[in-house]
Formats: C-alpha cells, sequence, structure tokens
C-alpha cells in the first residue's frame, strides 16, 4: 500500500490481470470502519479533562486524536473502554450504544 | 491525524511520538494488547522499517488481502520462520547496499518460545541484523487459546482445563536469549509505553540481534474485560509478576524497581483464566514470582554496572 | 573457460555466475560441497554476496524467501532429508512468486539412511508450483543454473525452480565443463529488478490472509505462470544456444525420429539409456530415448509429439509413487490417454543401484517379447 493508498477506499479487481501475482495488500484497513462492533461509547467531558493524553497513549485502534480536548473517531472505536479506565480525571464516561 | 493537531497550538506534551503510522480499521478484538503494542514499535521506529510476521494474532490483525493496517511494509511468514524470513530481510537489504532500513521480526508466545525457538537461536547465533519483539500473551491465543510454554502455572487455557491447569512455570525465555551474547535483551510491558520506545530506539541503535519480551495481556485469552488491559499489564509489573529488565552486552540492569510491590492475588483476581485457583496455589505462584525477582535482582548484583565482576559476555 | 568439475562445482559456479546477492544453506551430503565451495567463494571475494549459514534446511529457505522478497537474487541447494524439512516453505516461496533457485542431489529418504541417488525426494514436492527440472550432465548442471534465473524471473513466470542432480552420479563425478565467457553470462543474464517488493517507499503487506473470494484466483494465476514457462523454457534454450552453442528445450529426443521402441527417462539414466541404444541399434534394435528435462511444468505437448511414431513406450523411474507406480509413467499414461500405445512402466536403480547399459538392454528385451505391463522392477532381488 502505497503512501498515496493509505484512504478508506475498498479496492476491486475488474480483471483477474488487475491482481497481483500474489497476495499483496493495495489498500487499507482505513477502509474498515469498526464503529459496528462497538456496543458502549466513550465521551470525554471537556470540563474534567486535564489534557494528559492518556487517552490517546493507551488507544489501541488509534481512535483518540491528540487534540485539545482529545476527540474520539467515532467511524473506528471499538468501545473498548480502555481510555474510560485510565483516564486518571474521571472525565471520560460510558454510554450504552444504540441508547 | 497529524495535521490537524499541527494546526492547532496548544501546551499539551505528548511522551510518545505523535506520528501514527498503524491505522485504525484492524481486525484486533477489542482491548487488544498486542496491538497497542505495534502501534508503539511503529512510533519508536519509524516507516523505514520492514517487519516480519509468522502465525500469530497480528497475521489476522493486519487485515485480509488486499488490505493493511501496519502501512509498512510487512511480509508474512511461515509460523516457525520469523528469525529466519527476518534474516533474509535483513541480509537482502543490506547486500542491495540498504543500511538504512530497520528489519523487525514480530512473533506471538507461541512463534519465539515454542516452534520458532529455533530458526531464533539461529538468528540470534549468527547475530544477524534485526530487532526481535516478542509479544506474549501467554498462549496461542490466534487459534483459540491453547496453552504454550510461556503460558504460566496455574492458567486455564482450552488445552489446560480448569481441573487440569498449567501446571510448571513458563520458559524463561530472557535468559535463554542472554545466554546467547547478543548485544541487548530486554523486557517491556504495553502498560509502559515510554520505557518501550526507548528501548527499540536504543536497540535501533545497535547491530546485530535485539531482543524484547514485551508483556501484551489479551482480553479474550484471559477472560477479563477490554478495559482492563493496561490496568492489568501495570498490575503484572507492581507485583513483579513481569519484571522489568534489560541485559545490554552482558549488563543487568532493573529499569522498574518496585518498592511496595502488590500481592499477585491482586494481579490474579482480575482475569478469569486463573478464577478456579486456590489459596495454596496463588501462595506458590506468589513464591514463584518471589523467586525469579529474587533471582534477577541477584544477576543484577553480580553482572549490573556497579558491580565488581565482568559482564558475561 | 573449460573446467574439469563435479556436478556440485558446476552447480556452485552456475549460481557464482548469476551473480547471486544472497546465499543461504545447510550442508547435508551429497550437496556439502556445494555449500563449501561457495563460502569460500563468498569469502575469497570472487563473489560480492551475503552467505546465511543457516542452523536448518528450513531456515534456508526462510531466508532465501525473505531476502528475495526484498530484491535480491538468492540461491540455496540442498537434498533428500533437507528438502523434506523445507516442504512447508517450498509451497510459500511458489505461492509468494519468488524466483529463487534451489539444487537439489537426488538421494533416497531414509530410514534406512542411504545418502545415494533416488528422485523421489524431488517427485515429493510436485504439487508445489516449483518449476522442477532434471540434468543428465555437468554442463547441463552448470547451464540450467544460468538459464533458470532468466526462466524464473521473467514477468510472465516469477516461480521458484528446482533443480535435479543424482547423487554421485553427478554430485561427485568429475567431467569437463565449459564456464564460458562472463561478459556474455552478463550479456545473457540482466539484474534482477522486480516490479515489486519489500520497500520502505512502497509499503506494502505481502501474504496477508486471504479470503475464499481471492484465494482461488492465485492458485488460477499460478498454473498460468507454469504454462507461461513452457514457452519461455523454449525461448530462453534458444537464446542461450545463440549465445553459447548450447541449446536447450523441456524434452530431448535422442534417435527418436524413426524408432519403434521408445526409452523414456531423466536424469543420469537418461545418459545410460543413450548409450544402451547406440550399442542396440549396431545390432538392428531401432531403438530411442526420451530424455524429459522438465518434469514442471510437464511438456504435454512435446511428449505427444515425441512419442506418437513409436510402437512401444517404455518409462524407466528412479522413484516409486506407493501403491501406484512409477511416478514419470503416471505422466506418460496420461499424456498418452488419447494414443494406443503399448507402454511399460520400469523402476530402476533405486537408492543409488546401479543402472546399467545391461538393464537397460533387459528392459527393451522385456518391451518386445512380453505384453505392456505398468509396473516392472528391474533388478529387486529374491523376490519369489
Amino acid at each position: 500500500m502505497g503512501k498515496k493508498q493509505k484512504n478508506d477506499q475498498p479496492v476491486e479487481f475488474k480483471s483477474i490481470k488487475d491482481m497481483p501475482d500474489t497476495p499483496t495488500s493495495v489498500g487499507s484497513m482505513l477502509v474498515n470502519k469498526t464503529s459496528t462492533w462497538r456496543s458502549i461509547r466513550p465521551v470525554i467531558i471537556d470540563e474534567k479533562c486535564k489534557r494528559c493524553m492518556i487517552c490517546w497513549k493507551y488507544c489501541p485502534e488509534p481512535a483518540i486524536h491528540p487534540t485539545d480536548p482529545p476527540s474520539v473517531d467515532y467511524n473506528y472505536c471499538k468501545g473498548c473502554g480502555i481510555c474510560y479506565e485510565e483516564c486518571p480525571f474521571d472525565a471520560i464516561i460510558i454510554e450504552q450504544e444504540g441508547k | 491525524m497529524s495535521t490537524e493537531v499541527k494546526a492547532k497550538k496548544r501546551s499539551i506534551k505528548l511522551t510518545l511520538p505523535e506520528d501514527e503510522i498503524m491505522c485504525p480499521g484492524h481486525l484486533a478484538c477489542q482491548g487488544c494488547g498486542a496491538t497497542i503494542a505495534m502501534r508503539y514499535a511503529l512510533k519508536a521506529l519509524g516507516p523505514k522499517t520492514i517487519t516480519a510476521i509468522p502465525a500469530c494474532c497480528w497475521a489476522v490483525i493486519d487485515g485480509p488481502f488486499p488490505y493493511s493496517a501496519a502501512s509498512i511494509p510487512v511480509y508474512h511468514c511461515a509460523f516457525e520462520t520469523a528469525a529466519s524470513t527476518a534474516s533474509g530481510i535483513s541480509h537482502g537489504l543490506s547486500s542491495l547496499g540498504k543500511t538504512d532500513v530497520t528489519t523487525l521480526a514480530w512473533a506471538g508466545d507461541g512463534g519465539t518460545f515454542d516452534i520458532g525457538i529455533q530458526a531464533l537461536s539461529g538468528a540470534a547465533e549468527r547475530g544477524d541484523n534485526m530487532i526481535y519483539v516478542v509479544y506474549d500473551n501467554e498462549a496461542y491465543m490466534n487459534t483459540g487459546i491453547q496453552r504454550s510454554s510461556s503460558t504460566p502455572h496455574g492458567a486455564w487455557t482450552t488445552t489446560t482445563p480448569v481441573k487440569h491447569y498449567k501446571k510448571g512455570p513458563k520458559k524463561n525465555i530472557m535468559e535463554i536469549m542472554v545466554a546467547h551474547h547478543i548485544p541487548y535483551c530486554a523486557t517491556a510491558n504495553i502498560a509502559f509505553p515510554e520505557d518501550f520506545v526507548k528501548k527499540l530506539q536504543k536497540a535501533k541503535t545497535m547491530k546485530g540481534m535485539k531482543f524484547i519480551h514485551l508483556y501484551a495481556p489479551c482480553p479474550t485469552g484471559w477472560k477479563h474485560p477490554p478495559r482492563n488491559t493496561v490496568k492489568i499489564a501495570r498490575l503484572a509489573t507492581e507485583t513483579n509478576v513481569f519484571p522489568i529488565y534489560e541485559v545490554e552486552n552482558g549488563v543487568y540492569k532493573i529499569n522498574k524497581r518496585i518498592k511496595t510491590p502488590k500481592p499477585v492475588s491482586e494481579y490474579l483476581k482480575l482475569q478469569g483464566r486463573f478464577r478456579h485457583l486456590t489459596a495454596d496455589v496463588i501462595d506458590f505462584i506468589q513464591q514463584g514470582v518471589n523467586d525469579r525477582l529474587t533471582r534477577i535482582e541477584k544477576l543484577e548484583q553480580a553482572f549490573g554496572a556497579n558491580s565488581q565482576d565482568s559482564p558475561t559476555s | 573457460m573449460k573446467k574439469v568439475l563435479t556436478g556440485n562445482f558446476a552447480a556452485a559456479y552456475g549460481a557464482t555466475a548469476a551473480k547471486v546477492n544472497v546465499i543461504s544453506a545447510y550442508p547435508i551430503t551429497p550437496q556439502t560441497t556445494i555449500v563449501e565451495i561457495l563460502s569460500e567463494i563468498v569469502a575469497d571475494g570472487e563473489l560480492n554476496a551475503e552467505f546465511v549459514k543457516v542452523e536448518s534446511e528450513h531456515s534456508a529457505l526462510a531466508c532465501c524467501i525473505g531476502a528475495q522478497a526484498t530484491g535480491a537474487r538468492t540461491f540455496t541447494a540442498t537434498s533428500s532429508q533437507g528438502l523434506a524439512l523445507m516442504h512447508e516453505l517450498i509451497h510459500w516461496a511458489a505461492r509468494a512468486r519468488l524466483p529463487i533457485i534451489m539444487v537439489n542431489v537426488n538421494r533416497a529418504m531414509a530410514p534406512g539412511w542411504s545418502i545415494w541417488a533416488d528422485a523421489t525426494d524431488s517427485i515429493s514436492q510436485r504439487d508445489t508450483g516449483w518449476i522442477q527440472m532434471y540434468c543428465e550432465n555437468n554442463q547441463e548442471v552448470f547451464d540450467t543454473v544460468l538459464m533458470s534465473y532468466k526462466i524464473s524471473e521473467s514477468e510472465s513466470v516469477m516461480l521458484p525452480a528446482l533443480i535435479n542432480l543424482d547423487a554421485f552420479f553427478l554430485s561427485h563425478t568429475s567431467q569437463v565443463v565449459d564456464l564460458y565467457n562472463e561478459a556474455r553470462i552478463d550479456q545473457f543474464l540482466s539484474k534482477y529488478d522486480p516490479k515489486i517488493k519489500l520497500d520502505v517507499d512502497d509499503p506494502h503487506a505481502f501474504g496477508a490472509l486471504t479470503s475464499p473470494e481471492h484465494y482461488y484466483e492465485f492458485s488460477y494465476k499460478m498454473h498460468e505462470a507454469q504454462i507461461n514457462a513452457i514457452r519461455v523454457i523454449k525461448e530462453v534454450g534458444q537464446e542461450f544456444g545463440k549465445i553459447f552453442g548450447r541449446t536447450y528445450d523441456l524434452t530431448e529426443s535422442y534417435r527418436c525420429d524413426d524408432a519403434e521402441l521408445i526409452l523414456v527417462s531423466y536424469g543420469t539414466i537418461a545418459g545410460t539409456a543413450k548409450e544402451a541404444v547406440d550399442q542396440m541399434r549396431n545390432s538392428g534394435i531401432v531403438v530411442g530415448v526420451l530424455k524429459i528435462r522438465y518434469f514442471r511444468p510437464f511438456p504435454t505437448e512435446d511428449v505427444i509429439k515425441a512419442l506418437h511414431p513409436a510402437k512401444k513406450v517404455g518409462v524407466i523411474d528412479r522413484a516409486v509413487s506407493y501403491g501406484q507406480s512409477g511416478p514419470f509413467f503416471n505422466e506418460i499414461r496420461s499424456t498418452l490417454y488419447h494414443e494406443s500405445t503399448p507402454l511399460y512402466g520400469f523402476i530402476a536403480g533405486l537408492g543409488g543401484r546401479d543402472v546399467s547399459t545391461h538393464d537397460i538392454e533387459n528392459m527393451v528385451d522385456i518391451m518386445q517379447n512380453d505384453p505392456a505391463q505398468d509396473l516392472i522392477w528391474i533388478g529387486v532381488k529374491n523376490v519369489d
């Protein structure tokens, strides 16, 4: 996957000739919006957040941007809850999805 | 992601390199320790890295053809060949005069402690130039939680069911690797990413085989809520179940000294895989943890930077 | 430049002439001298390559796979048990479409321990997707190593190749080998430069999880590449002939044009058969030899064409497909399915037992006098 191809576009092969000879990636997993995996949703409470960025640090996706305040990318957040568990300031709350 | 950040002036200090190389959308379970691990490794080593990944969770996590999440060159290789494939990559690159690329072998505990140990031993003895990271989740997780020689005493797995839980300590891979007289061996823990990143960056500057034993909890296999991955990893070190130390050219150094270690029960009780353990088994595990730490402390006393004796290698 | 060389030295000089970048191999009798001479050639700086002295054949091929994937040209050599140990990675190298060249000294499989000639080791690797060929003499070993790089690295092929030579009969037997002129070799074989490789400036993941949606097509493309190799082997064999004076094809017909009886074989037995044919022709028996050089891709059309005039065909195998018949015999029988030619399947020389011109004459005698039979054991002792 070239740097140019680091996008969320699906790859389709119109002809077998377009396929590589051996399984070779030509697209990015950004195509796979994992938001559907989520049953709980972390929400960052701006007033409580001290910008320590621990939530960003421990996110396995990564789906937290180190912005001011940090922001959750809900396209990819799988709702593991690590950010909620690790936040030292109780600045992240968990909401149930679908409610 | 990074452009957005740079657009905003802020006083936020990040303790890890900001650039994200690994992208989201990958296939890791929620709260996967091995995935946080790769994120840190690529932050530490940068985009000029080529990785060999054998059969392990990461063979799936990176994504199916025609996609990839790592966003660096990834070579999927046979189960027992992380080190030997990486040897080939490393020699291939150097034969073509490409000296500014890091070769990273990235394997699980099964692929390292068990089926891949011969290739790893060979590559270490030859001094092939690579960083080898074993992300240790203490069982064959990708095939559905079967015991490996890294599974600790007392643990449930699908091949060590509760009535016949794993007996005997996990293999001491660090001492095996130290015995190869390689320039650098270190343990690291996903709960302490700054230490892991520092160790990778140090390893990157060294020639030969550099080995990192990385502790990476698995919520699926350890039977704990995904949110507890980092908490359990941290407890592993705070209880001395997984001490953080390094052996650089034979010189031992404990990187994280735990002044008042917590009892192992605090670590064990958060994980379903240990739920069946009785008090006497927990005592036995505590004794093993104490003994192993004492051993490392004595090695540090004997072969540390301040010791009178010369290093082993 | 001509030199007197063993088959193993011819193989090592072939790899040297191809200017390989990475060699990785492990010692096993009777391949060991290939490893020895190459480590000396590399250590002396006669070849600018890296020699990775691995701890097993399995790691040897894994190492070649990793190195070849970076765009390096690689070489390895093994035999028998070593080839069997590599089996998993033999599939891997082909499906990864890496044009690795491997020399295999055909040796019997244990137990009992045998270091002598037998093709069962390589034939067991039939369905891995590798190009697979058999050499008759040491010149052919040298020439084939050289040609194989060009064939395997061809964009329409991109498959690894296994070059087989019989234990001791070639590996340790000295013959005159023309090593040609270096400048002409460089003119024949250009640098390996694959379109896609492990490259930090153009990152790809190779060999990822492949669902039923795609796996089938990769297998189809591998077969397509094998079929393409038939054309490429012929083209490269012709070009080689123009430059070096020796032309090669997938098969070699020896006195077949007017032959009533044709013996089909491979490796050194084909050479012995040629000699026996000359002798028999002197006594009025009109017989010829079809030497099969390439087992994969199998030269179906060439075989049909070459065997068409024959009244009877005999196939000599130095290998057995247990519970069936000789493996080459199976190929010939299926190739001649639409012909009515009587076929004789001979097994001979297993575990390095000598196959003499007398044995070959005996086979022809059976073809002349007995009804066709799929499985005839030549020289097996003490059978009631």
